[in-house]
């Protein structure tokens, strides 16, 4: 029993709302900081937190109301929650710190606050014009709306929807699926004007057309006219006209639900005014969240910015003081089944603008895209949306697209795409599709997983079905398999992608403040203080940031920086490569894939020696050792007695080549010396990622120099640099970067460019990442347009690389902990005891 | 109360800080011991609930450990895995004292001795061969 007199109460934390935006911010506050508050939640609906965007599907018979509740009854029980569901607040005291309301039964709810969150959500818009409130007379907003509307189809015929956007057509469709005829009132000039341009909103006037929908477009709605018994019975328009109507609903828009805030006196101006922290500008206890926050003049409507708002939000509660909100981009798409459309940023475009245009009509299909100073900055798809992620990607990246233009049309998938040819419609997936190939996860599974635990952002999707979480490459047809089972408005990512949950820094952020000197010119040098520097929210980081955190230390500073072997990943820090079963594989540097007797040999005994069961010739013309026991690493490296392959590591691994003009009737130079040079000067060479070389003697590039991140072919005049290949899950064919005379030039060309790439490039990006996201020109410009750059570039490179230890023979210098190869033996008991 | 019968296995600083060591047994997989920046001392199966990678080469953060195989997440107080992975890696009882590190020696005798690594190589083939049709 508690003694005290005070124990330390929770804080009082109490949620005005209970829609998703609301609870998101829950979820993430009870995975930070469980134990802070006493959390009380008021829900105006008799509901617990529902799925508000599958309203829809619900409308449409396609899916049930059980299955769009996110956070059942129970879920609020187990995290200590207390739920007012059904009970409206009436009023806030903002001096005495209550929050009034009134419950289900007339009774007066009252809950006192430390810190008070508003959501509230929005309200539909509803036109003031008369016989609004007749019978018959709908919103289209929650399920008590969706209900009536149900429930009207079973015994009305007609059915008149007012609005003709997102929301409108979706509802129109709900009904017209219940066996109602329904006409739609628009008065804009095309359906959906404010995602759609003009030709797709009249493409998809015309599908729907088809489907039996009608539309009065531009008409204006004067009057709703009531029979005797009370029930709408007609909508009147200005022009005179009339049409009959037993059902009307209005979906008109939608405003942020703002009352109680202003009688709170609260600063609202289209929405409660909140900072970058969520925080009102009026009362700081008081935060607001979701559709009735205006942040930087922006309410918005969409759930994965709303969502976004929601973590941040969290953190602050949490009290860790960090992350801002700035702001989402965002994007559309309908959620009428066998309708595809999709759109996203600029879309309508303006004098300042280029578009590419597809457009044929006949099979339904039209794609513009809007380009501004060489970026994409908006799209307008119809009919086939295949690409909408991919375009979207690049909109948010703001990517330079002068290298792809000729191609962006026909999207992704004609970017050099291997893996997932004929594969790219993922609504056209069977569940038994392989979506994800990295971690065998099929379409079926990922749809489960959204609808089963209401999943909506890529981030969550990863983390509950791996798909996507390995190499990335299915990206795209997982964004869009999110688009379509978690419906429509699914959009938007932070602008700025975070390094890991351990911070809200991205690597570009990281990088910088690593290279950028203190206030008093010492320099960040280890993981601890760039992790206190930037307020990291870990201790020590995690298995993603702080191996890339290590890596840009060691790259910005050789020499300065130490090496940290357990911010390595085990491959860099046991110097092989593990296997499944906890055994290494050794590959030995065979320089420009040349061995000897000897060295054949040594590697023989040593299989011998070792019962190493595998031998096995590698892609890159080496041979591996697989199946080494760690204990035996040690004694396989020495009798070997050949450097390391550093087939281990993100590093320099292999320079690939091709016999030569030593040998080979047709070779024009020595590639084989040359490959060899390139290695010996460059081996030893961490880097962003793996890295590969490869030099041909003649155009008939034997040693495939055209997927390699840097490849490099003779002709009879020099040689041909080309540089950004990778052979990988992706196959991406280099670019010619540049044509070179002398051997001298190829070392000096090829060593920049891979300082360039070690200084800039982000943890785990390839070179050809690398390029896309900085640009080719970019590149050209540092390593082609500057000799001094350049020199200065390939010195760098020189002086880094000037006495590096070999991690198989110079264990100190290397930091190689050779503890960690003898396991310990426990032998006998010195003390014994019971346990405390 | 059960009754512990103490094995010295190493000091604290022969664990690398962020780290850890191996300690094979007479029978069954290793036992892998880890420290963490705050000294703090964990014992578990050297054996990941996911596919049987060996978390003594993992990164340690916190107080978890990454997985070298696959990347889940074990805590290291629990040997629990993290969600939304689901998988326990059974733990063994850690004392110390005096800078030094014991481990239970009847745990070490008895505790998850049935369990093996998966196995690779040629020795696959031979152990798990093809299902042979039937008909």
């Amino acid at each position: 029993m508690d003694m005290r007199v005070n124990p330390k109460a929770k804080l009082k934390l109490v949620m005005v709302g209970n829609g998703m935006a609301g609870v998101r911010t829950l979820e993430e506050l009870l995975k930070l900081a469980p134990d802070l508050y006493d959390i009380t939640v008021f829900g105006a609906e008799p509901h617990p937190n529902y799925n508000r965007i599958l309203l829809s599907p619900v409308l449409a018979g396609e899916q049930t109301l059980d299955e769009i509740v996110l956070n059942d009854w129970s879920w609020y029980t187990d995290n200590g929650v207390t739920l007012h569901a059904g009970c409206k607040v009436t009023e806030v005291d903002r001096v005495k710190r209550v929050v009034h309301g009134v419950g289900p039964a007339g009774e007066a709810v009252s809950a006192g606050y430390d810190r008070l969150i508003m959501a509230t959500g929005s309200n539909p818009f509803m036109l003031p014009i008369p016989g609004k409130d007749l019978k018959g007379v709908l919103a289209y907003r929650d399920i008590a709306d969706t209900q009536a509307m149900i429930e009207a189809a079973t015994t009305y015929k007609h059915a008149v929807v007012i609005g003709g956007g997102l929301l409108g057509l979706e509802a129109a469709n709900g009904l017209m699926k219940r066996g109602m005829s329904v006409s739609v009132v628009h008065v804009g000039p095309w359906l959906m004007e404010r995602q759609l341009d003009e030709v797709s909103g009249k493409l998809l006037q015309g599908s729907l057309e088809e489907r039996g929908m009608r539309f009065l477009m531009g008409a204006q709605t004067q009057e709703l006219v009531g029979g005797e018994d009370g029930r709408v019975k007609s909508v009147k328009f200005k022009d005179g006209t009339e049409v009959t109507a037993d059902l009307v609903v209005m979906a008109v828009g939608i405003r942020p639900n703002t009352a109680l805030a202003e009688s709170m006196r609260l600063h609202v101006n289209k929405g409660i005014v909140v900072s970058d922290t969520l925080q009102t500008v009026t009362d700081p206890r008081i935060y607001a969240v979701g559709e009735c926050a205006a942040h930087r003049g922006i309410a918005y409507g969409l759930v994965a910015p709303l969502f976004e708002q929601g973590k941040v939000l969290a953190t602050h509660l949490a009290e860790f003081g960090i992350g801002r909100y700035t702001g989402s981009l965002t994007s559309t798409k309908l959620k009428v089944t066998g309708i595809d459309l999709f759109s996203a940023g600029n879309f309508m475009g303006g004098d300042n603008t280029e578009e590419i245009v597809m457009s044929d009509p006949a099979s339904g299909v039209y794609k513009k895209l809007v380009i501004q100073d060489d970026k994409l900055v908006g799209a307008c798809l119809y009919g086939d949306t295949v690409d909408g992620s991919w375009y979207f990607k690049l909109l948010r990246e703001g990517r330079k697209v002068s290298d792809i233009r000729d191609k962006l049309m026909f999207g992704e998938s004609n970017i050099g795409d291997t893996g997932h040819q004929g594969h790219s419609k993922a609504a056209a997936m069977a569940d038994t599709d392989e979506v994800c190939g990295c971690n065998g996860v099929t379409k079926g599974v990922i749809c489960k997983a959204i609808k089963d635990k209401g999943l909506f952002t890529l981030e969550e999707v990863r983390k509950n079905t791996k798909a996507s979480a390995s190499c990335g490459s299915c990206t795209g047809l997982v964004e869009q398999i999110l688009m379509f089972t978690a419906g429509g408005d699914y959009s938007a990512t932070p602008k700025l992608k975070a390094m890991c949950g351990c911070t809200e820094h991205g690597h570009e952020a990281v990088r910088e403040a690593i290279r950028t000197p203190l206030a008093d010119g010492s320099r960040l040098l280890t993981t601890a203080q760039v992790f206190a520097h930037l307020g990291w929210k870990t201790p020590n980081g995690c298995a993603s940031c702080r191996p890339a955190t290590n890596y840009y230390l060691i790259s910005t500073w050789p020499k300065e920086a130490k090496d940290d072997p357990q911010s390595r990943y085990i491959n860099e820090r046991s110097h092989a490569n593990i296997q499944k079963d906890g055994t290494y594989s050794v590959i030995p540097r065979m320089w420009g894939g040349e061995t000897t007797a000897d060295e054949l040999r040594r590697i023989a005994d040593a299989v011998d020696k070792y019962n190493i069961p595998t031998v096995k010739v590698t892609g890159g013309q080496r041979i591996d050792l697989l199946g080494v026991k760690k204990e035996d690493l040690q004694a396989v490296w020495k009798d070997i007695g050949m450097p390391s392959g550093h087939a281990y590591a993100k590093a320099l691994r292999t320079v690939k080549t091709c016999v030569g003009s030593e040998w080979c009737r047709m070779g024009t130079q020595d590639s084989t010396q040359m490959g060899k040079d390139l290695e010996r000067a460059m081996w030893r060479m961490y880097a962003p990622h793996k890295v590969k070389f490869a030099v041909s003697g003649c155009p008939r590039n034997c040693a495939e120099s055209g997927i390699k991140d840097v490849g490099i072919i003779g002709v009879d005049s020099g040689w041909e640099m080309y540089v950004g290949g990778n052979g990988g899950i992706k196959t991406e064919v280099a670019h010619f970067f540049a044509k070179l005379k002398t051997a001298e030039e190829v070392m000096e060309y090829t060593g920049a460019f891979m300082e360039l790439y070690r200084t800039e490039g982000w943890y785990l990006e390839r070179t050809v990442h690398y390029i896309n996201r900085v640009g080719l020109d970019y590149v050209k410009k540092k390593i082609l347009d500057d000799a001094e750059g350049r020199k200065a570039l390939w010195e760098r490179l020189q002086f880094a690389l000037d006495g590096e230890p070999d991690p198989w023979f110079d264990f100190q210098e290397a930091a190689v902990d050779t503890r960690q190869f003898i396991p310990i033996q426990a032998v006998q008991a010195t003390t014994e005891g019971s346990a405390a | 109360m059960s009754h512990n019968l103490w094995t010295f296995i190493c000091r604290v600083e022969d664990i690398p800080v962020l780290g850890s060591r191996r300690v094979a047994r007479e029978q069954g997989l290793d036992v892998a011991v880890f420290r963490n920046d705050q000294n703090a001392v964990f014992a578990l199966l050297d054996r990941c609930p996911h596919k049987g990678g060996p978390l003594s080469q993992g990164i340690v953060f916190g107080t978890s450990v990454a997985c070298p195989l696959h990347n889940w997440t074990i805590g290291l107080c629990t040997g629990q895995a993290a969600a939304p992975d689901e998988g326990c890696t059974p733990k063994f009882a850690v004392k110390v004292e005096d800078g030094q590190v014991f481990l239970d020696a009847s745990e070490l005798a008895t505790q998850a001795t049935d369990l093996v690594r998966p196995i690779a190589g040629p020795l696959r083939r031979v152990l798990s061969p093809l299902p042979l049709g039937e008909g």
